[in-house]
């Protein structure tokens, strides 16, 4: 059992077509429904719900606030290595992009934590490259038991793993693992991830369901934003979503929405997502689920982020470095991509403040894993 | 006036409007909120504090005397992982109460009747006071008293809904055959809904959510602690029966008695 048959039932033309056919009529009985199914999140991505985006920001801010309540979860991305062994047009650690490789070793990752733990945070997001040699699974496990005893609650974004793997390192304190699908457009796919283990489309797509059976605590999704036709593209995350809730019914989700930016000399996005647009996105995921979780980083601007928390998201990070031994070990290495919200996690946490939200630094506990 | 005091394993409460401590917008708000309520009994996710820092932001603005802690172990997914959960809030919080949730499903956070009863039988061996969240089962509500339970804590709707009694058929049954205290749980969303579970005898109703995400907490607490006094006291003074609103027959069934 797979989500590839889901996934192989719904032809990327014809979900184009059908999201860009919707109307009017469609968005406004999206926006009555009590509950909403993935025809009506069809609507509420398309152009035809454009003229309802303060409607669906209301309803998407009542929604996430009731769930939520006037609270924000922070974590912080600790990036461990940029060796890579991949080719991703996009991404600033590309194989064939000259830079300077590093891996941290336990005593750095423990120095890079310490600047963490001072600034307060209790949720760190593990990530790597792809290195299967030097960074695999065994460095993995290293890296978790190092850090376990700091953190109350530790996430990782890397290469996909096998089942067993993810049993290994689920005991040694892994709580979340994100792993972005980039595009769910095979064909796209193959052109921009043309090298490495990760031109593997389907080894991708299976890995939701590799973790759900490993008995993940929460796993996060999504595209990223540029890469093809937004719309499309976020009704295979929400697909995919609705799949994984009713297969791996114990595990959470989070759903981020990383809009492609420039890396060191790297592609432009060949699909422009404006500001309303993600706006619209994010309310439609809500509107599509209450429950789930919405993470936006700091790829966005200040500006933007201050004003669109409200409207559904319930975490963010701040503070974050994207070049390995960025906090403490080596802050002038070059970064992955460019961060556009440079402001302190204490600045970011007073910006809540300032709105009505509580900073909630711990939401888990290393015990109870 | 004052009405009947509640008992749970040997100790008082005047208050029967229980709190929780999440989803408040700061720390001294919700202190400020649960001293309205009235609230004695408040229930914190062993998740959400640091129990290694004594200066912890949650604990640190619960510490008054009426407040009386109730560890919940949201977030565990089976009996196993609660037990070890309650036996680490026993020893970092100091009390051996305990609201037992074990709610594996993360979406709509409904309790496991299952690993709820393993847990439950095994908690009350290693002397806890256990407070199980349940879905309004009558029969697993007997099933948990026989194991020991200090209390139960149906469900009225799913829990941060404000939906209300939706479970009210439910509830009535539980109430009328529980010899132990019955708590109303989750899904209370105003006023009214806690007035409504206290009329119709309910011991005592935990609420959070509505107090929390309300436009002025403290008010709303407020309101909330005088809607359950004033359900309570209904309930004692014994509400009048409804008038039958039935027409009156033109051939009155019973009419050949008078023949």
């Amino acid at each position: 059992m797979s989500f590839r048959p889901v996934f192989e039932a719904h032809p990327w033309d014809d979900v184009k077509a059908s999201i860009y056919a919707k109307t009017a009529a469609d968005v406004a009985r999206a926006l009555a429904a009590p509950r909403r199914t993935l025809e009506d999140f069809k609507a509420l991505i398309s152009p035809a719900a454009a003229p309802y985006l303060e409607q669906m920001a209301q309803a998407s801010h009542r929604l996430t606030r009731n769930r939520f309540g006037n609270t924000m979860q922070l974590y912080v991305p600790l990036y461990l290595s940029n060796e890579c062994q991949n080719i991703c047009t996009y991404c600033g650690f590309s194989l064939d992009n000259k830079l300077k490789r590093r891996t941290l070793s336990s005593v750095e990752m423990l120095a890079e934590a310490a600047v963490l733990k001072q600034w307060g945070y209790d949720h760190v997001l593990l990530v790597t490259g792809e290195a299967n040699q030097t960074v695999g699974v065994d460095y993995l496990e290293k890296a978790l038991k190092t850090l376990r005893p700091h953190f109350a609650h530790l996430s990782m974004e890397v290469q996909p793993l096998d089942q067993e793997d993810y049993e290994r390192l689920i005991p040694e304190g892994l709580n979340t693992v994100l792993v972005y699908q980039e595009t769910y457009h095979q064909d796209d796919y193959k052109k921009h991830h043309p090298k490495g283990k990760k031109s593997n489309f389907h080894y991708r797509l299976d890995t939701p369901d590799r973790l759900g059976r490993a008995g993940i605590h929460k796993m996060g999704l999504g595209v990223l934003i540029g890469l093809e036709d937004w719309r499309t593209d976020c009704f295979y995350t929400a697909l995919h979503l609705d799949y994984l809730e009713k297969t791996y019914w114990q595990t959470k989700y989070s759903l981020s929405f990383p809009r492609l930016r420039p890396a060191e000399g790297l592609l432009q996005p060949k699909v422009e997502m404006s500001d309303r647009e993600l706006v619209q996105l994010i309310c439609a995921y809500r509107l599509l689920n209450e429950e789930v979780e919405l993470s936006l980083s700091t790829r966005e601007n200040p500006a933007f982020r201050d004003q669109v928390i409200k409207l559904g998201i319930t975490s963010i990070s701040a503070g974050s470095k994207t070049n390995p031994g960025g906090y403490a070990v080596a802050p002038e290495s070059l970064e992955q991509f460019e961060i556009s919200d440079e402001r302190s996690p204490a600045e970011i946490a007073a910006m809540l403040r300032r709105q009505g939200y509580e900073p909630v630094w711990k939401d888990w506990d290393a015990a109870l894993a | 006036m004052k009405t009947q005091p509640l008992v749970i394993a040997g100790r008082t409460f005047t208050s029967r409007l229980f709190t929780g401590t999440g989803k408040f917008s700061s720390s001294a708000l919700m202190e400020e909120a649960l001293l309205a309520s009235g609230s004695e009994l408040v229930t914190v996710a062993l998740k959400r504090v640091d129990v290694a820092d004594a200066d912890d932001d949650i604990l640190r603005h619960l510490g008054h005397p009426q407040f009386h802690l109730l560890p919940n172990t949201s977030g565990v997914r089976t009996a196993k992982e609660a037990v070890f959960a309650a036996q680490l809030a026993r020893e970092a919080l100091e009390t051996n109460w305990l609201k037992l949730e074990i709610h594996p499903d993360p979406k709509y956070l409904l309790p496991d009747p299952i690993e709820t009863l393993k847990a439950a039988e095994e908690l009350v061996k290693l002397d806890f006071v256990v407070l199980p969240y349940i879905h309004a089962d009558p029969v697993l509500c007997k099933r948990l008293e026989e194991v020991g339970v200090a209390a139960v804590m149906p469900l009225g709707s799913p829990i941060g809904s404000n939906k209300g009694l939706l479970t009210k058929e439910f509830l009535e049954i539980i109430i009328g055959q529980s010899k132990v205290p019955v708590v109303v749980d989750a899904g209370i969303g105003a006023p009214s809904h806690a007035a409504a579970a206290l009329e119709m005898g309910a011991d005592a109703v935990l609420v959070n959510t509505a107090i929390a995400v309300a436009g002025q907490p403290v008010a709303m607490a407020r309101a909330f602690k005088m809607a359950v006094e004033a359900g309570r006291l209904a309930y004692e003074a014994r509400l009048a029966a409804p008038v039958a609103h039935e027409a009156v027959a033109s051939s009155p069934l019973t009419a050949f008695l008078d023949m």
